[in-house]
């Protein structure tokens, strides 16, 4: 008999019926998105929606994705054929601060490659990886519009600039 | 950073270094909405006119003539119009609309109004890419100010324009600043370019008449409705109107967003004088990418003492392109054949995978530059990199293909030390490849 892989070995999502449920302000909120466009242009809220699902639900997950459909009247695989095309959205858990780091040519040549093992070290983990407690994720990213003032990253929407390794130290130190 | 304009008074950046400049309080006493009202005035069609006197090109990386593609809307079409101002700003070395977007919000409102004035557009949306929430959070307060004092609503100041306009959010993927894309994005769609023609500006958004301009296209027009638009192009050249932002990085002693006239002479002094020069002195200039990463890499002896003028004709004969103004200098510490890795896994990772030759091809590029960083390069390894560059450049879907193979080639032309350097290591075959080096 062959061996069962792990549950989360490959990036298959597993199909569920549940539907994701929001409070009423949260609800309020995603309204408030879909006013910006012609009533039969719902679909254009879809990425502003599933960015207040992965805030409230910490990443896209099937339930959340059920209840965009549904919210905005379209298929299940509708929202995931545009979520999986947008890097900033996660389909799985991700740490509470996410670390991105700018790899691209002019944070490169003012000092990325120092930053980055700084940070790796410090937290002991790769790009791609969370801490095991959950705190923090490290990807590398392009280009984020910051580079006058390379290196830099940002974590989660903040932007950190000219970077050192006693800045990133300092930055990290305060988090909690 | 430095901000700031040389060689003209500051346009774009006249408010940059005002206390909050973001406010609607003091964007008025510093002449904000001036140009609305005169426009409002003004017809349609003499607004277009002035753009088109202007000679103002798209300042996004394309440098389209903006009077030009105004005029293509068919404003008698009974669809409703749109004015979309693309703020997805993802070209690397590019971040001057960063600061216009953060310091002068209201200035990019008043441009868009006058758009939709010009074009009879309802409606107006700014696309942000995705990581740039906090001048999305700056922008949604500056439409309400201007919504509450009227710029933006029902018929707005007293006449029988009305016009609303949101933000809208992206969500990282550099492919949705082409503007097809963007569309295609903005509807909720993958954000996969769309075939043109038809343009836009016939079909756009939502299948009606669409322009889209850039954040530093839009901040122009009110500057050339108030003063002219044949003023505002003599502050440039004749084919190139106006100042011009240039986001510059990378190793100068003040990298920043500096503000200059088109026609500004010359691409040495700006750097070695008004960038402060190098950022280690003792190292030598080695190479500049002046137009963001998609155009020409120039090597120092085509800057150097040449009078390289900084418009679209003159980075044109000096051997790159205007692009975005993404002003990427580097010295001689860099290894061009490491910049142009660095530059083609970018474009890799970019890549939306519509089209075969972009999707497969940038792969194969990255597949070969890891090759040769792990020292294990070929001496034909450089034509292989040119030959798949001929079947990606004008054989794609999209011009992200072609600015995929532009760095490339011209840096295996103008660097062919750096790349001889790690494919000849063991072996002498110099013969093989001598012609592939040759300019
Ligand atoms: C791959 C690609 C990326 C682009 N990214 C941007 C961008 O981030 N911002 C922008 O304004 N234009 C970008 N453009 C250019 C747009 O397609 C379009 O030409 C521009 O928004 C038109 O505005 P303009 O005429 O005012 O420059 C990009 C084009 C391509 C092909
Ligand atoms: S050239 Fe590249 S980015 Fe453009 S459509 Fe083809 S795959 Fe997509
Ligand atoms: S290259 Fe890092 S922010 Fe632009």
């Amino acid at each position: 008999m062959a061996t069962a892989l792990p549950t989360d070995f490959t990036n298959q999502v597993n199909y569920t019926d549940e539907v994701a449920e929001f409070p009423p302000e949260v609800i309020e909120e995603m309204k408030s998105h879909l006013k910006k466009y012609p009533p039969e242009r719902k679909r254009s809220a879809l990425i502003p929606i599933l960015f207040i699902v992965q805030r409230e639900r910490g990443y896209i997950d099937p339930p959340g994705v059920n209840f965009v459909a549904k919210f905005l009247d379209l298929t299940v695989t509708d929202v995931w054929e545009t979520a999986t095309f947008y890097t900033m959205f996660h389909f799985r858990p991700i740490g509470k601060y996410h670390i991105q780091i700018c790899r691209t040519l002019s944070c490169k040549i003012m000092g990325e490659p120092e930053i980055t093992e700084h940070i790796c070290r410090k937290l002991g983990i790769r790009p791609g990886e969370t801490t095991p407690d959950g705190k923090f994720t490290v990807s590398m990213v392009e280009c984020l519009g910051s580079c006058g003032t390379a290196p830099m990253m940002q974590i989660n929407f903040d932007y950190y600039e000219n970077l050192t390794p006693e800045k990133v130290d300092q930055i990290l130190d305060s988090l909690q | 950073m430095e901000i700031r304009a040389i060689g003209c008074e500051p346009l774009q950046l006249k408010r940059m270094h005002i206390k909050d400049s973001h406010t609607l309080k003091v964007y008025l006493e510093t002449g904000g909405y001036k140009a609305l009202r005169k426009a409002l005035e003004m017809s349609p069609e003499a607004v277009i006119e002035e753009v088109k006197k202007s000679a103002l090109r798209g300042r996004g990386g394309a440098g389209f003539p903006t009077g030009i593609k105004w005029g293509f809307v068919p404003r008698s079409s009974p669809k409703p119009k749109y004015i979309v101002c693309n703020a997805d700003e993802s070209e690397p070395g590019t971040f001057k609309d960063r600061y216009l977007l953060e310091r002068d919000p209201h200035a990019v409102i008043e441009g868009m109004l006058i758009a939709a004035y010009a074009l009879g557009a309802k409606t107006g949306y700014i696309y942000f890419r995705g990581e740039y929430r906090y001048l999305i959070e700056i922008m949604d307060k500056a439409l309400e100010e201007a919504r509450a004092a009227n710029y933006l609503g029902e018929n707005i100041l007293g006449s029988d324009f009305s016009c609303e306009i949101y933000t809208h959010t992206g969500a990282g993927a550099y492919i949705c600043g082409e503007e097809t894309a963007l569309l295609s994005s903005l509807e909720g769609y993958r954000g996969h370019p769309r075939m043109k023609p038809p343009f836009p500006a016939v079909e756009g958004l939502y299948g009606c008449p669409t322009v889209v301009n850039n954040v530093e296209t839009l901040t122009a027009v009110p500057q050339i409705i108030e003063m002219g638009g044949e003023e505002w192009r003599n502050l440039g050249t004749e084919k190139s109107g106006g100042t011009k932002l240039w986001s510059v990085s990378g190793h100068v002693k003040k990298p920043g967003v500096y503000e200059l006239p088109m026609g500004y002479r010359d691409m040495e002094k700006f750097i070695m004088e008004d960038c402060g020069g190098m950022l280690r002195p003792d190292k030598k200039l080695k190479a500049v990418i002046p137009g963001g990463s998609s155009v020409y890499i120039m090597n120092a002896d085509q800057i150097i003492g040449k009078g390289v003028t900084m418009d679209y004709e003159g980075l044109v004969a000096a051997g790159s392109a205007v692009g975005s103004g993404g002003f990427i200098v580097m010295d001689e510490t860099v290894d061009i054949m490491e910049s142009t890795k660095n530059l083609t896994e970018f474009y890799k990772h970019e890549s939306c995978g519509w089209c075969t030759p972009c999707r497969e091809g940038t792969d194969w590029l990255v597949k070969i530059f890891n090759r040769i960083a792990e020292g294990r390069g070929r001496p034909e390894d450089a034509q292989l990199l040119l030959d798949i560059c001929d079947n990606i450049e004008g054989k794609s879907f999209c011009p992200l293909g072609d600015a995929a193979a532009w760095p490339i080639q011209s840096a295996i032309k103008r660097f062919p030390e750096d790349f001889k350097k790690w494919l000849f290591k063991n072996v002498n075959k110099d013969e093989i490849v001598a012609n592939v080096y040759a300019e």
